[in-house]
């Protein structure tokens, strides 16, 4: 398939591997910071074909994984009220609240609708005003703009009974607390493409700078994936921390504009609370002032207590990279798919799923 | 199966969809009603003009005329018996409808036994307010698909539930038929060495119902696969006997799932080469779209065949020649390096396990 096979070729994949290993001297520790960099990683067995002093661990760059407990039992709470429609993307349904998942909720009753795009929960509004429709906007940097352009969009043609439970997290925030971390293990970062290709790459330098850390904006294909390691080592063996974009077909220095003009427009930067690690200051976005009809949160008296995580599940391990899926005493055990205990292993960007969907045939990748 | 929201009804444009071509033997009848009633499942005068009007007329055969509580037939020797429930939405998608499929779905089940679907049931659940028209259409592509696979509908039932206690209309159909004396199609059969065959491109009918969901647009548009393989299977049968181990359509799930159960229950290890998959362009683009992996989306007019080596290339060579294998390929093959597992070789030389897909798949955010 054209813009895709390219990034596919098994011929410049092998010359990629050769490269790594040739240059490689010493043990690396790589984080991927996005989801979808994981699965592409595990699905397509690169793991496998690293020379074994490359460690790559998967970062927190899963929107399901990260969202709190308590948001999950906000947006079940909201589903349950009388005439609310909740609409949200698939992936959210299946990660457990503190009592429930939105899929339980959905069985029992609640009207909870998966779609594509906020700008369909905008559209359900305008079809039903005698329903109050509510969009799960949860997602990092790339999701935000179409967030809140379904705002702009309700908001521009009067529509009231629509808002949004936002719980945006940004990914730069979360790189500093990794790296801020004691116990931080991390060498270099491959950055999230697609994140860079709405917010640019602006944001890294003095991240790169501060914790004297190369970091690699890469895309998220086989030959994007082992382009971008091989910067990253290129880097570590020389000494260097720079800030390099391997994905330039699609990220440019300064962003999309566009997309963070209608981010601004809606959202304001708040604290926010990642499920496993606890709450970073800054690392979120919430709807701002001049939106606030369109804010669930304001809209609804939401009156739920607040909820613990569930001790058995380390994802904020496993997030910081600080523990592999494996590592886990209740991964594929006791936590599966079917009956997750925590969300990394529900979404189909998070680690643990990834491992357990795609597991290496060797078991060489979670050992 | 595929279960929705009911948003997807309210954003489904019935009239963007491709009308079947009726079938000019059978225009519809003069019905009292443009909309199915509760009436007409009461077992009343309503039933009986709606059924011998509607349903018997374009379904006669001299077993079903007789219009007994059951069939009755002889059948000889060893014999397969399937059922299957038909829920799909949209009811109407490109390639087909509720009405082929849930025809055709039963056949090829029977036919991976290794037999002809000679006999069928079919019973219908219908939604109060279910148009006439959509009706009759459904029930011209039963009949046409029917007569296309050569099977008689000798028994049935009707019936009709509350408005929002269903979804337009869900089919059941059971099939029978006798097994070819040269079949012997059971796991336990599959050894090292055998070689894993599917019949076409994969995905097509699952993406081509999510792409209409979706309101998704390409270049060319994906069609349902659903046909009907037991001309195809047979001929197989007849020609390489006991040498085909092992026969199963890939519907819900996909070719993965099958291949997961199979070898769970053989403890063999089932390889795969990604690049040996045959997959249209169009679906595999729509599938980077929706976040889905091809492996577990469903088909409907596709089977996997687990063949001794010695025929392999004889085998796929007569399924190429055939309309329904025109893009058959031979994807892996069997070994014992994983006992249980299904392992592939992925487009850029990495291996992986092919897991089973736990519930649905769901539509990624990013």
């Amino acid at each position: 398939m054209k813009f895709l096979s390219e990034y596919r070729d098994p011929e410049m994949v092998i010359q990629y591997v050769k490269e790594i290993k040739a240059i490689t001297t010493k043990p690396w520790t790589l984080m991927e910071i996005c989801g979808g960099q994981t699965h592409s990683l595990v699905k397509n067995g690169i793991l496998d074909m690293l020379p074994k002093f490359i460690t790559m661990v998967h970062g927190p760059g899963c929107p399901v994984c990260v969202t709190s407990v308590n948001v999950i039992d906000e947006a079940i709470y909201l589903s349950e009220q009388p005439n609310v429609i909740l609409c949200s993307f698939g992936d959210m349904l299946r990660v457990p609240g503190s009592k429930k998942s939105l899929l339980e909720a959905k069985a029992s009753g609640a009207d909870i609708r998966i779609l594509y795009s906020p700008l369909e929960a905008v559209e359900l509004a305008k079809s039903h005003p005698e329903k109050q429709v509510v969009f799960f906007a949860v997602g990092f940097e790339t999701t935000a703009p179409a967030n809140a352009l379904s705002v702009v969009h309700a908001a521009k043609q009067g529509i009231k009974n629509y808002s949004i439970l936002a719980s945006h997290v940004l990914v730069p925030p979360a790189m500093e607390a990794i790296l801020g971390d004691d116990e931080n293990k991390i060498d270099a970062f491959l950055a999230a493409g697609h994140v860079c290709t709405i917010m640019g790459i602006d944001e890294y330098y003095p991240i790169a700078e501060k914790y004297k850390c190369p970091i690699v904006v890469t895309g998220f294909e086989p030959v994007d994936l082992l382009q971008g390691i091989l910067m990253a080592v290129q880097q570590l063996e020389k000494g260097v921390y720079k800030v390099e974009n391997q994905y330039a077909r699609s990220v440019q220095r300064e962003g999309n504009a566009m997309a963070k003009d209608t981010i601004h427009k809606v959202f304001t930067i708040s604290d926010r609370v990642w499920r496993g690690i606890g709450n970073i200051p800054q690392s979120g976005y919430e709807v701002n002032e001049q939106y606030k009809l369109y804010n669930a949160r304001l809209k609804f008296n939401i009156n739920i207590p607040f909820a613990e995580e569930n001790k058995e599940c380390i994802s904020g391990d496993i997030m910081k990279g600080l523990k592999k899926p494996k590592q886990c005493p209740n991964f594929g055990t006791k936590c599966k798919p079917e009956h997750p205990l925590g969300a990394p292993m529900v979404s189909s960007e998070g680690a643990c799923a990834a491992y357990y969907h795609y597991a290496s045939v060797d078991d060489v990748l979670i050992d | 199966m595929y279960t929705q929201s009911p948003l997807y009804n309210n954003l489904y444009n019935h009239s963007m969809l491709p009308k079947i071509k009726m079938n000019l033997q059978c225009p519809m009848p003069k019905f009292d009603f443009d909309v199915i009633t509760m009436g007409h499942g009461s077992g009343g005068l309503l039933t009986h003009k709606f059924l011998q009007s509607g349903v018997f007329d374009i379904l006669k055969n001299e077993l079903l005329d007789q219009q007994h509580d059951g069939a009755i037939f002889e059948l000889n020797g060893k014999t397969a018996f399937s059922t299957d429930s038909y829920v799909i939405s949209p009811i109407f998608f490109p390639g087909g409808n509720i009405g082929d499929l849930a025809i055709n779905g039963t056949v090829n089940d029977i036919a991976m036994c290794g037999a002809e679907a000679k006999y069928m049931s079919l019973g219908f659940i219908i939604e109060e307010g279910f148009t006439m028209n959509e009706f009759w259409e459904v029930l011209v592509s039963i009949k046409n698909a029917a007569d296309k696979a050569n099977v008689k509908i000798v028994t049935g039932d009707t019936k009709v539930v509350e408005k929002g206690k269903g979804d337009k209309i869900f089919i059941n159909t059971s099939g029978i038929g006798s097994i070819h004396p040269k079949a012997n199609i059971h796991h336990n059969n599959i050894q090292k060495g055998d070689v894993i065959i599917v019949s076409g491109n994969i995905a097509n009918h699952g993406i081509a119902i999510m792409s209409l969901r979706e309101g998704l647009q390409f270049e060319t548009e994906i069609q349902s696969d659903t046909v009907n393989l037991n001309h195809t299977v047979l001929k197989l049968i007849e020609q390489f006997g006991n040498d085909i181990k092992f026969l199963r359509d890939p519907t819900r799930g996909g070719v993965a799932s099958v291949l997961n159960e199979i070898a769970e229950l053989t403890q063999l290890s089932f390889y795969l080469e990604q690049t040996f998959i045959p997959l249209n362009d169009a679906v595999e683009g729509a599938c980077e779209m929706l976040g889905l992996d091809p492996l577990y989306v469903a088909n409907e007019g596709l089977f996997l065949a687990v063949v001794k080596k010695e025929i392999a290339t004889a085998f796929l060579a007569q399924l190429k020649a055939d309309e329904n294998g025109l893009n058959a390929a031979i994807i892996g093959e069997v070994n014992d390096t994983h006992p249980g597992k299904v392992v592939m070789k992925s487009r850029v030389g990495g291996k992986r396990i092919v897991n089973y897909l736990t519930g649905e798949q769901l539509p990624r955010i990013c």
